[in-house]
């Protein structure tokens, strides 16, 4: 094992200053060489010598990928034949349809569940004095990490036989009230939930930031006259608040659903997929490193982006409309 | 410091020309004002002496170099911005002293620089400070300073005074111009303000879409405008026009009004359609044999009066040294200064000898 | 006065916009109920992971940590078996070599990129920009067959400026996206002037740019360590095999699968894990908030 003393320290330096000031070297070099065109010329390449190294990194780590790991889908599990379609029609077949159930139980419940706890928590926090520090502690787990999350839900959710002291909180509570404990990682379809309430849980703030921002852009005037009018709570919320922030409900569902598809941290670390709580990303995972095949974790892969893909065209046509306003 | 010399300077956007071949001479230490009405190009031909538009065609030169492939950094050229764009993070005095850093000047040296310009602008206590703490003459003083500290061959100035009330921009007015005297600096300053092209050119250069229309002193150009655009341009009110036609000494318009020729001119113009101008200083009241006119509105500015009036078909304005009791609705004879009168050709619109 | 705008302090954070005249009622109880039970269900967990890790090994086994509030025995010894038999120390170390630097290369090659996309004009600026705002939502898995095959082949697998390399390129769309607007309301007045003062591309990048992003990059900046520490996957596929320490993320995964050291350590090692973020938030939550309403695309 390196010692972390010294290695640590040093890659910090190297990575923290000694790559940016190659970074600017080579802008200054780049930068020297235009001066050697005349005029015009030298003026049209200028962006290409500052976008060169952000696009050489984009294109390496996110295009070239895509482009191959596309082609990969087609081919037998070495990568070294074309097979058609076979991927993905083991995709879709035996055992993987659990697993498309599931990571489409994600694409749904996760996001609806974010949305209405976060539309809740906007609006309601909205109404008390100390919004601030409930603000505050709902943001506080999205700096928390997947992994570190599910340990913490691992012994929140920890289960012991009926009539042991249960350890964990959740049961600890259902004891208090007389219920029997529940093994909520183990029991299919609660297990499921148990785990999208564990992203729940770590990505609320976020929706409700959004949404709280949006909320408070909602003229206060107008609302003001309503309830002068003797508009209801509900009925403010529902006619006027609502049609207001729809476009970032909008933004909601589409970073929730986005977040949902690359789950893998909470289900790699809190079930391992056991229990049928498999999802997609784990199962990739399992493809490439457990069965070693190629062609099936990146026919997996395929059917992640083109999920993915409406939102990407909802984010562009939205980009579009922005800029041209 | 050097002169400026554009030579059939065009510039297009793609398709769009908005320069079309601009020539003017601008000698060393002169104080010259581009000036004509908004969109007309003024700040395009400004940024094209600075280098931050290219030139599409004809040339431009500083002193005797062609600077059409100069980047703007090796002009030796400051600007004073409408904005100011003063640097937000930066103090006043950083602000003045970031161009001398730059050329690599010693800390000594930059120091004397900015005292300098601190001194003949009044900034010294304000060389801490950062620009958003700064009322917005003050801001416009520290962008002068920085344009000065750099000892430039030219400065150029667009709309530096359109951000400022107006007894600030009098002030203003003034200390730019007593500045440039004081420091000798070939200077080009854009506005569309024609009483401060006025009152601070040495030189006006007048433009309307992207054409020179005319260049001249100021007093050259209010006294000889080459067209109605021109002699609508420059003076305040603006000059007024009457359509008639040539008959003896007099130009007579359609309604029968007779409006006076110096003597002589009405000979060689004899039965042409002209354009007559005259400004509304250059009338007197004529209470008998004068031309009668409608008085529409008056309003007086204590030193003189300014009526409009109706004068048969036309609407004229005028000003005069005299007060005026109306009331308004009653008739006032006038008549204008034959000596001073313009005459323009109708259809072109250009003077006529 | 329309004089320069400062673009330094143009914040848009959640507590700015209307909102006087908004709490004219006072809200009823079953509101505080509400709000309350969130903040309740939100830190509970928080506090249980700290609990949980200040505790003695045998309490831990036998009740529930909300005990260490009846009973408090508490003792440091899960910290000094984490940090000594977890390796938790090195993984930290680790954790850290590889954020810091991710940050700072994201934070930087963001600015670059973001300040040529807005500032220079060229054919196909706009497909660019589309490019990126298409690339935001791409998922890392899609990449992950290619890369790994092309790390092992330049020897890049295994080291951790590989996953510098990984982290920085992923992030990258997101980072000039959230730049871009910031960057594009900075007067051109300012550049053209410093053009004029003398200062090259590069100058007034460093002089004028840089300074007045400093919000913004301390948007982006937050995000960036925050993604970069948390990041379970790509460490986990990349790191392998190698002499270094994994990092935090990767050593927390692999304990909760063997459960021979008890709850204990594994909660000690989990709370140290936490801390840097936690704090990190709690303190720039003005930079964090605004990344993240400036990073969602706008409808
Ligand atoms: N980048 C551009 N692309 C296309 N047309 C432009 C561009 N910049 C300016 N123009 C056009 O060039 C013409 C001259 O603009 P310019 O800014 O020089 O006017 P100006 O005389 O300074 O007006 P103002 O008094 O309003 O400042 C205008 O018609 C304008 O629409
Ligand atoms: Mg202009």
């Amino acid at each position: 094992m390196t010692d972390t003393l010294t290695f640590v320290p040093l890659m910090i330096v190297l990575g923290a200053i000694g790559v940016p000031a190659a970074v600017f070297a080579a802008l200054g070099a780049g930068e020297r060489a235009l001066t050697l065109f005349s005029g015009g010329a030298g003026r049209r390449a200028r962006p290409w010598v500052w976008l060169f190294l952000p696009l050489i990194l984009v294109i390496l780590i996110l295009i070239y990928p895509v482009i191959v790991t596309i082609f990969t889908s087609f081919q037998d599990a070495r990568a070294e034949n074309w097979i058609g379609w076979q991927n993905y029609a083991w995709a879709f077949s035996g055992q993987m349809l659990d697993i498309v159930g599931n990571n489409i139980l994600w694409l749904v419940a996760f996001p609806l569940i974010t949305l209405v706890l976060a539309l809740a928590s906007a609006t309601l926090f909205d109404k008390v004095r100390y919004e601030p520090l409930a603000m505050t502690i709902v943001i506080l787990p999205t700096a928390i990490s997947f992994t570190a999350g599910s340990v913490i839900w691992t012994q929140m959710y920890s289960f012991q036989p009926s009539g042991s002291p249960q350890i964990g909180t959740l049961n600890a509570i259902r004891a208090l009230f007389g219920a029997d404990p529940l093994p909520w990682l183990i029991q299919p379809v609660v297990n499921n939930f148990a785990l999208i309430f564990v992203a729940v849980w770590l990505q609320l703030g976020i929706a409700t930031l959004i949404l709280s921002s949006a909320i408070k852009n909602v003229g206060s005037e107008m609302l003001e006259a309503a309830r002068l009018d003797g508009a209801g709570e509900w009925l403010i919320f529902r006619a006027m608040i609502l049609p207001n922030i729809l476009p970032s409900v909008l933004v909601v569902l589409t970073t929730m659903i986005i977040a949902a598809l690359k789950v893998f941290d909470i289900v790699y670390v809190m079930t391992n997929g056991n229990f049928g709580t498999d999802v997609i990303a784990n199962r990739l995972y399992y493809e490439l490193f457990a069965a070693n095949n190629l062609g099936h974790a990146s026919a997996i892969a395929v059917i992640l982006l083109f999920t993915a893909l409406p939102v990407a065209l909802i984010n562009i046509f939205q980009f579009r409309s922005e800029a041209r306003s | 410091m050097t002169g400026v010399s554009i030579r059939k300077a065009e510039k297009s956007y793609g398709e769009i020309a908005v320069i079309h071949g601009v020539s003017v001479e601008i000698e060393e230490g002169e104080f010259v004002v581009l000036v004509g009405p908004s969109g007309c190009g003024k700040s395009t031909l400004l940024r094209m002496i600075a280098g931050l538009e290219e030139i599409s065609g004809g040339e431009i030169a500083i002193g005797e170099r062609v600077v059409n492939d100069v980047e703007a950094k090796h002009r030796d050229i400051a600007m004073v911005f409408q904005s100011y764009a003063l640097y937000p993070h930066m103090t006043v005095r950083d602000n003045m002293a970031f161009s001398l850093k730059l050329k690599g000047m010693d800390k000594a040296e930059r120091e004397t620089r900015i005292g300098r310009a601190a001194d003949i602008l009044g900034l010294e206590p304000l060389l801490g400070r950062y620009p958003r703490q700064l009322s917005g003459g003050q801001r416009q003083r520290v962008a002068m300073g920085r344009a000065i500290v750099r000892d430039p061959q030219v400065f150029l100035f667009d709309e530096p005074l359109s951000n400022l009330d107006a007894k600030l921009r009098v002030e203003m007015r003034s200390e730019i111009k007593q500045l440039q005297h004081r420091l000798k600096t070939t200077t080009i300053y854009v506005t569309h303000d024609q009483v401060e092209a006025m009152t601070m050119a040495d030189k006006i250069v007048v433009m309307r879409a992207g054409r020179v229309e005319q260049c001249d002193t100021p007093l050259g150009l209010y006294d000889n405008p080459a067209n109605t655009f021109v002699a609508a341009f420059i003076g305040s009110p603006s000059m007024n026009f009457v359509e008639g036609k040539v008959e003896g000494d007099a130009v007579v318009a359609e309604d029968g009004i007779r409006l006076p020729l110096p003597a002589g001119q009405g000979a060689a113009l004899a039965g042409q359609r002209v354009t007559y101008g005259f400004r509304p200083e250059h009338m007197e009241l004529a209470p008998k044999g004068g031309i009668p006119c409608e008085i529409e509105l008056i309003e007086p500015t204590g030193s003189e009066t300014m009526v409009s009036l109706r004068m048969g078909q036309a609407a004229v304005a005028g000003v005069f040294r005299e007060r005026i009791a109306g009331p308004e609705g009653s008739t006032l004879g006038i008549r204008p200064d034959a000596a001073r009168i313009h005459l323009f050709d109708p259809r072109t619109g250009q003077r006529l000898a | 006065m329309t004089g320069a705008p400062d673009p330094a302090i143009t914040p848009r954070t959640f507590s700015s916009g209307a909102r006087k005249g908004r709490r004219r009622r006072l809200p009823g109880t079953l509101v505080h109920v509400v709000v309350l039970l969130f903040i309740v269900g939100w830190v509970v967990p928080i506090l249980a992971l700290f609990l949980s890790s200040i505790r003695t090994q045998a309490d831990t086994a036998s009740s529930g940590w909300w005990m260490a509030l009846v009973r408090p025995d508490l003792s440091l010894q899960n910290y000094a078996l984490a940090l000594d038999q977890l390796n938790i120390a090195g993984s930290l170390g680790t954790s850290l070599a590889i954020a810091i630097p991710t940050t700072v290369l994201t934070v930087l090659l963001s600015v670059i990129g973001a300040y040529a996309l807005v500032r220079m004009r060229f054919a196909g600026r706009t497909a660019l920009s589309l490019l990126l705002v298409s690339l935001l939502v791409t998922p890392p898995q899609i990449t992950l067959v290619p890369l790994l095959r092309l790390y092992n082949q330049v020897g890049l697998s295994g080291s951790i400026p590989g996953i510098w390399l990984y982290q920085v390129g992923f992030t990258l769309p997101f980072g000039v996206f959230l730049l871009r607007g910031f960057i594009a309301s900075i007067p051109k007045d300012l550049y053209e002037s410093a053009n004029l003062d003398g200062a090259s591309e590069l100058r007034t990048f460093w002089s004028i740019v840089l300074p007045l992003s400093r919000p913004i990059m301390a948007s982006l900046g937050i995000m960036a360590f925050l993604w970069s520490w948390n990041d379970l996957l790509i460490p986990l596929l990349f790191l392998g095999g190698s002499g270094v320490s994994p990092p935090i993320t990767v050593n927390l995964a692999g304990l909760v699968a063997q459960t021979t050291q008890g709850q204990g350590p594994l909660m000690a090692a989990t709370f140290l894990s936490v801390i840097v973020p936690l704090m990190l938030i709690i303190s720039m939550q003005r930079y964090f908030v605004r990344g993240i309403l400036g990073g969602a695309v706008k409808g």
